[in-house]
């Protein structure tokens, strides 16, 4: 609690005891009013104060105005029916202190416990300097330099590890508890935290460029970018006070108006009262502080679990998500090819696959690369000569003074050879050596382990298309389609083309399903750009990805997305159920307050205990552990 | 040009009408109050004088919502 909240409280305890004290002291008249004025004034001087100034200013509907004018009303009568009951009147003012004070109280904490959540910020790095080690501010590190990282501390800075191995905590980043191990040579990520062994990194990057700032940058401004509920409840706010000060005023005025038109007695004091009551439960604070506070726990619990929203915005539109349209590679798929067979080889597979590599030595495709990775050696360049790249065929070298040939069926047929095609799925790379047949290697790209999971999960969470884009070829993507159980698939997609089929299929959706695109955030940016909702994936370190995407999950795991949509469904959820529940509750305490039934205490009841239970039901969102 | 300012304010509806407070006042294009983050992100008119273009914001959120600080 801060120093006002304390205060506030004080003046709460102070105020309830002399009420409680009031109530065995027979005190009648004048003495009484003023016995009964000194608890008044203590809980409510402010607001009083706060609704005079709000006349002098012109502006007679604020919630301070509205509580005085009640309160006050309700003394007034107490005078003039000479009942000297004020206790009412005091009560109100007693529980509305008690129900702000709550609020702010809550909103703070949680506040604070969200935005700790979100804490990666680092406050200094260590730069060693002669032999002793120097706190600096990170924005003060150059490029290039060198910066120690101790056990405990985190990452400051993007950069390379230069000495040292040691396991990072990245729950911070990306929700994943396993701590991932680091060695010499390797990428580090700022935000995450060394745990283990003493690392000296080179940076790679500035402190505002690095991974760490970019992602406060996005979490820090997510809950700026308002959704259509919050605008919603804020229009909302802005009649509903004066509706039921309107409201307040008909009922003080022509119910009594008409009896005396009727000839019946006015019954004044009744209808004022009941206008009093209305004048209650006319502040929309429940509403206005619960919607926010279910978006900010919302985004908080998201980026808890590595999922991080750009904006509440967004987490509306994924909770209405109803097509997901997957890019493969890299997605879906590892994005790294590797070998996945040797066929019809005339020679041991070993060796037709160091012919391969060596003859592929010089190229760095990411065949090549899966060629060289598979073979697992290192590669003496000195073994091969006259390289020779055929354009969208092969290659064509001579390795240990056997001329070797590798490439599709195209480059068989030029060298006048016959070639064993191939049943499995992904890239097919045929090899002669010394102008034979010498047999095939396949490379194929391979499934994500979750991918499958992932697909049936969005299925279970109520995603009614799943659709997979691809730029591969017709019988790989089918084949992957197959396995993961993706109803519709696009192959042989050329990149302008994934844009096009992305804008077609939003053209063509039904209005109110939402369409959001799941990429890698390296190629796709266009596509992510133009869909509904644009989720990247496995942006550690991808700057483009985090520009581009509306919804970025820190880590590989396709399975994330199914989480997100759930953490998108719970927050809305927790939305909608606050808006209903609070207008529903106040629309009836309006209902009954007209008849006569509820009465002040009711109305001041109901409006507090309505902010409570709703605040108490936004902070719910922050809860997705086991969603 | 937009630029982020921090602010005090205790209520979300207060929030609400510092918000509209700043958005008119003259040389601001656009104004979103953060309530949850208490922060007050402004849009500055071109050629506007940022600092003084403040000092009339920070005096109308007084205005609207007496209870509320920005921080210039």
């Amino acid at each position: 609690m801060n120093r006002k909240q304390r205060i506030m409280l004080m003046r709460i305890i102070a105020s309830a005891l002399m009420m409680i004290g009031l109530h065995f002291i027979p005190a009648q008249g004048v003495l009484g009013f003023v016995l009964y004025m000194i608890p008044y004034l203590t809980v409510g001087y402010d607001i009083l104060l706060k609704a005079v100034r709000g006349i002098i200013r012109g502006q007679v509907l604020d919630e301070c105005f509205l509580m005085a004018a009640a309160t006050a009303g309700a003394i007034a009568l107490a005078i003039y029916e000479g009942s000297g009951d004020y206790t009412e009147a005091i009560a109100v003012m007693l529980f509305y202190q008690i129900g702000e004070l709550f609020q702010s109280y809550a909103v703070g904490r949680s506040r604070r416990s969200i935005t700790a959540l979100m804490d990666i910020r680092p406050d200094y790095a260590n730069v060693e300097d002669g032999g002793k080690l120097e706190k600096v501010d990170p924005d003060d590190v150059a490029i290039g330099s060198v910066i120690i990282v101790q056990p405990g501390e985190k990452v400051p800075i993007d950069g390379i590890v230069v000495s040292g191995s040691s396991s990072l905590d990245t729950s911070a980043l990306t929700g994943e508890s396993l701590p991932r191990d680091i060695h010499e040579g390797e990428e580090i990520i700022s935000g995450s935290i060394n745990m283990t062994s003493v690392l000296k990194v080179k940076t790679t990057k500035e402190f505002g460029e690095s991974t760490v700032s970019r992602i406060l940058d996005l979490v820090e401004n997510a809950s700026s970018r308002k959704s259509k509920s919050e605008d919603f409840i804020s229009k909302f706010a802005r009649i509903y006070t004066p509706a039921v000060c309107l409201g307040a005023l008909l009922l003080a005025l022509l119910p009594p108006s008409l009896n005396l038109i009727s000839g019946n007695a006015a019954g004044w004091e009744a209808w004022i009262y009941r206008a009093l009551t209305f004048l209650v439960i006319s502040c929309p604070c429940a509403l206005v502080i619960s919607i926010p506070l279910s978006f900010f726990a919302g985004l908080g619990g998201a980026s808890s679990a590595g999922v991080l929203v750009k904006g509440s915005n967004y987490l509306e539109t994924l909770s209405k998500t109803k097509i997901v349209v997957f890019d493969k590679t890299g997605t879906l798929t590892e994005g790294t090819f590797e070998v996945s067979g040797i066929h019809h080889g005339t020679m041991p597979d070993d060796e037709l696959l160091e012919y391969a590599a060596l003859a592929e030595s010089a190229s760095s495709h990411p065949i090549a690369k899966s060629l060289q990775k598979a073979y697992g050696k290192p590669i003496d360049r000195s073994r091969v000569s006259s390289i020779e790249e055929i354009s969208g065929s092969g290659i064509t070298a001579c390795v240990d003074g056997h001329p070797v040939a590798c490439g599709n069926d195209r480059l068989m047929r030029q060298l006048g050879l016959g070639s064993i095609p191939c049943h499995s799925t992904g890239t097919v790379i045929h090899i002669a050596v010394d102008g034979a047949y010498a047999g095939h290697i396949v490379i194929s790209d391979s499934i994500k382990p979750h991918s499958a999971e992932a697909v049936r999960e969005l299925r279970a969470a109520g995603i009614e298309r799943t659709v997979m884009l691809t730029g591969d070829t017709e019988k790989v993507a089918a084949e992957v389609a197959r396995k993961l159980g993706i109803d519709e698939v696009h192959s042989e997609l050329l990149p302008e083309d994934k844009v096009e089929k992305a804008e077609e299929l939003i053209r063509t959706k039904p209005p109110k399903a939402k369409l959001a695109f799941v990429g890698d955030g390296i190629n796709d940016a266009p596509v992510l750009g133009r869909a509904d909702i644009g989720i990247a994936m496995g942006a550690m370190g991808s700057d483009a990805a985090i520009e581009a995407a509306d919804v970025v999950l820190m880590d590989d795991d396709p399975l994330k997305i199914a989480k997100a949509i759930r953490i998108s469904r719970k927050c809305l959820g927790i939305v909608y159920q606050n808006i209903v529940f609070a207008i529903g509750i106040k629309a009836l305490c309006l209902i009954l307050g007209a008849m006569g039934i509820a009465d002040m205490w009711l109305a001041i009841f109901a409006d507090v205990g309505v902010m409570v239970v709703a605040v108490l039901n936004a902070i719910r969102a922050l809860f997705v552990k086991n969603l | 040009m937009k630029k982020s300012y921090e602010i005090e304010v205790d209520c979300a509806a207060c929030a609400g009408k510092m918000e509209a407070a700043a958005r008119k006042t003259e040389g601001v294009r656009d104004c979103i109050v953060d309530f949850m983050m208490q922060r007050m992100i402004v849009e500055f008119q071109d050629g506007a004088d940022r600092a003084a273009v403040m000092e009339n914001v920070r005096h109308n959120c007084r205005k609207a919502e007496r209870d509320c600080e920005v921080f210039i």
